[in-house]
């Protein structure tokens, strides 16, 4: 009985099979709820709308017929368009949300892949949909898709610098690049000498939270930073040309990026799958750890869509003097405080 | 038909040469972008061509023409009475103030005068098409600048004030309900204080978009120094309405020159202007203009006096020969009708002067050196409904 | 029958006022145009018009511009030839369908009328401008001869009159001089004729016949009010 479970685990295929299946389910399964909870409920709710209905109990089988329809549809390509790179593009911005979602930890045990320099690649493997909506931008042969993916680039490039900073300021109050370990830094730290809640970094580093929020929020593409897809001015942006299955991929790396930033936001300053009164080290964690980081996820992601729904889109020249003339700036600030602060206690 | 002549021929050749280097230029230097005619910000099928340079306009050349529904030929063709369907599909999301100045043209070359009461009704019904046209535009520059909660509200509110008109007129969106002397039924019962509950909601409203889009840094943002237009420079132009009072200039038909059959001077209100001129300060002067109009619209509710809804015209009616030119202050700006008579059942000639054309005439003059996200704003600011434009 | 003639009386007891304001902006326009203006006419207490000629329309338009009149509001132009189609709306059958030689006289012979302030040729532009200070406003008309359908433009005056000036080209044919881009505005750029023009046929109503006058009947109720109850 027990014989065929340590083959299946001692051979190669056993725990890549059961990482991949992990990595689906905890890149999409946030995207599905994010897409039905917020898109569709909340944002009807602040609209002061219903939102769907009718596709299951109150609604909630519509992702599916979203999904059953993008696959019906055709999969249209622009007779000008670089053809490949156009089909690859959409791969590309998902495998650097796939790729994002393996340093998180789930629990003390539950993890895809203990870098040493977790958050570090983290942040590496992020910039690489850049070059998927680049891709999608240049080959539409579509004036707006690649003003979009211009658009995009200056913007996903920019804001990477105050996220990398904002980051900096936990890298050196946890004294460590690896996700686990800021977890633990979190569970077991102490503030003033007591331990009670821990010390999650959100109220330490609350201005590295607001700032790693903002640029999040940029890197996400998510309004007030939206002008890659403007719909307004752009019609879809980069993703303009594309339709069906590709459309669907690019609307899945969205959501599931959003997902798996705010999963990165919530180990960095929520303390992950950690929650006070339960000693980090219990196995217990490897199973509620999961839902505690969903927990947390849930509640960055209602922060991003808020400002979704409510605020309207910036220009590109004043996004990028918010980056450059006071994210930077501030978050800098924030890595000398911090710094200066370590030292001294 | 004439034939095509020689000269017009080389023109159109010469046009065709135009644009191909217009498009040789795309492969060179510079880009040119075409907005439009299915564009999400254009509301309608207006085209603009824009030619870039980077992110920022050259040159924009508005094109018109694809919803050209020749509503000047059509009415000399249709007798006065049957006018009214057509004008009000000139501006559809207002579309009974398009029939007022019409009839007072028609009330004016006939010399009659509809009763007192016909008379409240008509500056009531036109008021609140006001109110439903520019709730709309409102919410409709919430989605220009990309926040689209702001439609989602006026959708909602901009409900209570149509159902209302449709109480009336039977209409939601075309109400043809004015007539030549008159209007054509009484109001139903219950109607005014349920009017006065919707103008409550409209109130409502006006608070909630003004902290929610108005009162927001990046809407400031956006809006703010953007779109200039100078007072003299919009005069020239011919903008009308809240464009130009948007601009300071302190004008409006309704209280400097209310045509005869219309009662504004019955109520208290008050004529908005912002010095700016940007596009902020003309989504500013809307917005006090949907609280003016419910005011007016309440205040009239009020004095309704009771009396006939008709005056007494004939039969077939035939409007004497001569020629008027009235023109109302309509939700997107100054429309008139100029009608010229030759005393038979329909007009000889109808100009339509309708608001939006001239508003948009200005477009090529403000967009020159602008950013393609501000077209999208300079755009949504000026409010125009390309019904109102093609005609 | 009753109506026509209450008409005609209310008709006569308002024309006998004077509208000073009005009058003393024509003279003063008459003194500042001189030979330009041709003719004018005020109907009191609501508008004025004044015809000039036809090499005088720029300078009018400047001339007023500087009194003020700083607001354009339209320009467009009038084709005063009778409809060659017949009086389609009079008619209780179509004349153009069913035509009868009596029609086809009545509408040739049918004279040519100008409106206020006269004309004497088959196309007048015409347009209008304001002064929204003090609220007057002036109608300006000028003749085009037929066989030379040109007038200055008045995009150096009033820069609006651009899309009306190329709105009036392509409906009317007439030619503004100096138009710096003489495009059409609506039409198809290849597109043939005038359709404003009077004699530009409306196909759709040449292929529909137009049913005549609908409401002819009495309604019920109207004439007769005492049988409705």
């Amino acid at each position: 009985m027990s014989g065929w479970i340590d083959t299946f685990f001692d051979s190669y295929w056993g725990p890549t099979g059961l990482r991949t299946l992990g990595g689906l389910v905890a890149v999409l399964l946030p995207a599905g709820a994010l897409v039905y909870i917020y898109l569709f409920k909340l944002m009807s709710f602040v609209q002061s709308r219903i939102g769907p209905m009718e596709a299951g109990p109150q609604g909630s089988l519509q992702l599916l017929a979203e999904v059953g329809k993008a696959f019906q549809k055709e999969d249209i390509f622009p007779r000008k368009a670089d053809k490949i790179v156009f089909a690859l593009a959409p791969f590309v911005v998902l495998m650097s949300t796939f790729l994002l979602v393996l340093v998180v930890p789930f629990g003390p045990d539950a993890w895809f892949v203990n870098l040493d320099t977790g958050i570090y690649f983290a942040l590496a493997v992020s910039s690489v949909s850049v070059i998927g909506i680049l891709m999608a931008g240049w080959a539409s042969a579509s004036k707006y898709s690649l003003l979009g993916g211009l658009r995009a680039a200056g913007q996903l490039i920019a804001y990477e610098l105050p996220l990398v900073l904002a980051v900096m300021g936990v890298v050196i109050q946890a004294g460590t690049l690896n996700m686990q370990d800021i977890v633990l830094a979190q569970a077991e730290g102490e503030i003033f000498g007591w331990g009670g809640i821990g010390n999650p970094f959100i109220l330490t580093q609350f201005v590295g939270f607001a700032i790693f929020l903002i640029a999040m929020q940029a890197e996400l593409t998510q309004p007030p930073f939206d002008m890659p897809v403007a719909e307004s001015e752009l019609v879809s942006g980069y993703m303009t040309e594309y339709s069906g299955v590709r459309f669907l991929l690019f609307f899945i790396g969205e959501f599931a990026t959003a997902g798996v930033f705010a999963m990165i936001a919530s180990v960095l300053f929520l303390g992950g799958w950690w929650v006070p009164g339960i000693d980090p080290d219990s196995n217990l964690f490897n199973i509620v750890g999961p839902a505690v980081m969903f927990g947390k996820v849930l509640f960055v992601t209602l922060l991003i869509f808020w400002f979704r729904f409510t605020y309207p889109r910036f220009r590109e020249d004043q996004l990028q003097r918010l980056c450059w003339k006071f994210l930077i700036p501030i978050s800098l600030l924030n890595i000398v405080v911090t710094g200066v602060l370590k030292v001294v206690f | 038909m004439t034939a095509v002549s020689e000269t017009e021929q080389l023109r159109y050749i010469s046009q065709q040469a135009a644009d191909a280097r217009v498009n040789v230029e795309i492969e060179t230097e510079g880009m040119t972008l075409n907005l439009g005619p299915q564009h999400p910000a254009t509301h309608g099928t207006l085209r603009i061509i824009a030619k870039l340079d980077g992110e920022q306009v050259v040159a924009a050349e508005p094109v018109m023409g694809y919803m050209h529904r020749g509503y000047e030929k059509l009415a000399e063709v249709r007798t006065y009475p049957q006018v009214t369907t057509l004008v009000n599909r000139i501006d559809w999301v207002g579309s009974f103030a398009n029939e007022t100045p019409f009839i007072l043209a028609a009330e004016k070359l006939m010399e009659i005068e509809a009763p007192p009461r016909a008379q409240y009704i008509r500056t009531i019904l036109h008021e609140m098409s006001r109110i439903a046209n520019v709730i709309l535009g409102i919410g409709d520059m919430g989605v220009q600048v990309g926040a689209v909660t702001p439609i989602f509200f006026a959708f909602r509110d901009r409900e209570y004030v149509l159902n209302q008109i449709e109480a009336v007129t039977g209409g939601r969106f075309h109400p043809n309900f004015d007539r030549i002397g008159g209007l054509k039924d009484d109001l139903p019962a219950g109607w005014i204080q349920n009017t006065k509950n919707a103008m409550e909601k409209v109130r409502e409203f006006c608070d909630q978009i003004e902290e929610l889009m108005y009162g927001n840094e990046i809407f400031q943002a956006r809006t703010r120094g953007i779109g200039i237009i100078p007072a003299d420079i919009g005069l020239s132009y011919g903008l009308s309405g809240v464009n130009i009072r948007g601009s300071g200039v302190d004008w409006d038909v309704r209280r400097d020159a209310t045509p005869h059959g219309l009662v504004y001077d019955k109520a208290d209100w008050k004529v908005w202007t912002h010095p700016d001129g940007d596009s902020y300060s003309r989504m500013w002067v809307r917005l006090q203009e949907v609280r003016e109009g419910t005011k007016i619209v309440d205040q009239l509710l009020d004095d309704i006096p009771s009396g006939p809804i008709m005056a007494k015209v004939p039969r077939i009616i035939k409007v004497p020969a001569g020629e008027a030119y009235v023109e109302t202050e309509n939700p997107l700006g100054v429309m008139g009708y100029y009608v010229i008579s030759k005393g038979d059942l329909n007009p000889f000639r109808v100009k339509i002067r309708s608001a939006s054309f001239n508003n948009v005439s200005i477009t090529p003059w403000l967009l020159k050196g602008v950013y393609v996200p501000d077209i999208i704003t300079i755009l949504g600011s000026l409010y125009f409904i390309l019904g109102d434009i093609d005609r | 029958m009753s109506d026509e003639t209450a008409v005609a009386e209310t008709d006569e007891a308002e024309i006998v006022e004077v509208d000073e304001a009005r009058e003393a902006l024509l003279s003063e326009l008459t003194s500042e145009l001189a030979d330009g203006l041709v003719e004018s006419h005020v109907r009191a207490g609501d508008d004025l018009w004044i015809r000039v000629h036809r090499d005088a329309w720029v300078d009018a338009g400047m001339t007023l511009k500087q009194m003020d009149f700083g607001y354009f509001s339209f320009l467009s132009a009038i084709d005063w030839l009778p409809s060659p189609f017949g009086r389609d709306m009079n008619s209780q059958v179509d004349l153009t369908l069913t035509p009868s030689e009596d029609a086809d006289d009545e509408a040739e012979a049918e004279p040519m009328e100008t409106g206020v302030a006269g004309g004497e040729t088959r196309f007048q532009v015409f347009a209008r401008v304001n002064d929204i200070t003090t609220g007057r406003a002036v109608t300006l008309k000028a003749d085009l001869p037929d066989d030379d359908l040109n007038v200055g433009t008045w995009i150096p005056v009033y820069p609006g009159a651009n899309w009306h000036e190329r709105e009036a080209r392509e409906m009317y044919g007439i030619n503004f001089v100096g138009h710096p881009n003489p495009r059409n505005l609506y039409l198809p750029g290849d597109f043939q004729g005038h359709p404003m023009r009077k004699d530009y046929a409306l196909l759709s109503r040449r292929i529909k016949p137009w049913p005549g006058i609908v409401d002819v009947e009495p309604m019920p109720g109207d004439d007769d009010e005492g049988d409705d109850s």
